[in-house]
């Protein structure tokens, strides 16, 4: 479980979270919605420790991220995270990216390793690309060869940051579809998404953020069909 | 043997070796102060871009000094106000100081943009799968970032390499030295001179060839 405690977090003089009380339980699919700027993709920062936060706290399974003794280190291997630049690792091949964490943060033997990356590159449907280096995959092939890398990791929860937003349109789909798999096999999942759709058919919640502020938490039928603040409305009246 | 009583004499076969001999020299000047200038250079990188404001205020401007003035000044300067801080080095290791200390400050500036060469996102795809901030190093940033500044690094130690003639000013007998000794004894400067320049070339070139096919290597 995640949970977040009145979370405040400031660039410089400028706060990007307002004070963020949230919490997403095991199996849970949540989506964040809003503009650009609102906080949502600095949430997720500050989920996984990345970013620093300056007020309140947040548990992952009951450890405080943001704690001194805390080893943030062995703490993201339960926190993949999937990036809206895909960033794979381009001196290495599709299999080396995926086998490498697995390798060099878990300790796993080069075999396991391996056997590891194999079949996390066949749960997204990479299984013929193997030995190709990223240069040669597609956005949507290098986006879902990182959600293997993550998913290699063997992580409790899932953290996507727009991961569909760097994507030529007609590659949206197949990243999508990889999600929606997770999601369906029962990962916990945050997904920060510009993807209305995916929004509505695939979370249990969907949350709107506005300028640091969380307006409103809820199921899709609620935040889709009947909002209940006015600037959710506004926002929804304007990316449909 | 004749040759005791003449001033001049002509160009013998022997003298290639002469030649072969300062060669190995400037070899062994060249790798010493490229390996230990480069392993110190990257580190001053780190120390330039972790550093920050405080490395951009002491360590910069030294450096700065030393990728600034001649080579020849420094060497001269170095070798003969080094002994009155009571280092009395030969001509061979005071060379050798001043050129990694120049190596250094040259591939300083080379690892920094190796290590900025490598983006905040991918840095932080790297973190968050669990690698500490030196597995990170040396996993992704090393790799990436030093295949990214490789070509500028090619450059500096070649440059380095033929900087190293620069040692013959403190009578130390590399390549250039001895062929002005021999200029000297066979007034022949055409023929070694050339026989010099080949010598130097067959000391880059394949180093510059083997650079080359790394870099196609990478490039797949």
């Amino acid at each position: 479980m995640i949970e977040i405690r009145g979370l405040e977090k400031y660039f410089g003089a400028l706060q990007v979270l307002k004070g963020i009380d949230l919490d997403v339980r095991k199996g849970e699919v949540l989506s964040v919605i809003g503009a650009s700027g609102s906080g949502k993709s600095t949430l997720l920062y500050c989920i996984n420790g990345l970013e620093p936060i300056q007020k309140g706290s947040v548990f992952v399974d009951g450890t405080d991220v943001h704690a001194k003794g805390t080893d943030i280190n062995k703490l993201r291997q339960k926190l993949g995270m999937v990036f809206q630049q895909w960033n794979s690792f381009p001196h290495m091949t599709a299999l080396e990216n995926v086998a490498l964490a697995p390798r060099i943060v878990r300790g796993k033997s080069s075999g396991e390793a391996r056997e590891i990356a194999v079949r996390q590159l066949k749960h997204v449907g990479l299984e013929d690309k193997l030995n190709v280096y990223p240069s040669a995959l597609s956005g949507g092939q290098q986006q879902r060869l990182a959600i293997a890398r993550a998913l290699a990791m063997e992580p409790a929860y899932m953290l996507f940051d727009e991961a569909t937003s760097a994507l030529d349109p007609e590659l949206v789909g197949e990243v999508l579809d990889t999600m929606r798999l997770l999601a369906d096999e029962g990962m916990t999942m945050i997904c920060v998404t510009h993807e209305m759709g995916f929004a509505r058919d695939v979370s249990d919640r969907v949350a709107y953020f506005h300028r640091g502020v969380m307006e409103e938490i809820g199921p899709p039928s609620q935040i889709f069909c009947d909002p209940q603040s006015e600037h959710t409305r506004k926002f929804l009246a304007n990316v449909r | 043997m004749d040759q005791t009583i003449s001033f001049f004499s002509g160009f013998t076969i022997k003298d290639v070796w002469f030649l072969g001999e300062a060669a190995l020299r400037t070899l062994w000047t060249s790798v010493l102060s490229i390996s230990i200038g480069t392993a110190l250079g990257v580190i001053f990188g780190w120390l330039l871009h972790e550093g920050r404001i405080l490395a951009a205020l002491t360590l910069a401007p030294v450096l700065d000094i030393f990728r600034s003035v001649p080579l020849i000044i420094q060497l001269v300067l170095f070798y003969n106000f080094a002994p009155i801080v009571g280092l009395n080095l030969d001509p061979f290791w005071s060379g050798v100081v001043i050129l990694t200390i120049y190596t250094a400050a040259l591939v300083a500036n080379v690892a920094r943009g190796g290590i900025e060469a490598v983006g905040r996102p991918m840095r932080r795809a790297a973190r968050s799968l669990g690698m500490s901030y030196w597995q990170d190093m040396r996993h992704v940033v090393l790799p990436i970032g030093g295949r990214a500044v490789f070509p500028a690094w090619v450059g500096v130690a070649l440059g380095v390499m033929k900087d190293s003639a620069l040692v013959s000013v403190l009578g130390y007998v590399e390549l250039l030295k001895a062929s002005q000794i021999l200029i000297t004894r066979t007034q022949e400067p055409f023929l070694i001179l050339s026989l010099a320049g080949a010598f130097y070339f067959a000391l880059s070139f394949p180093i510059s060839r083997y650079a080359a096919k790394l870099e196609k290597r990478w490039a797949q």
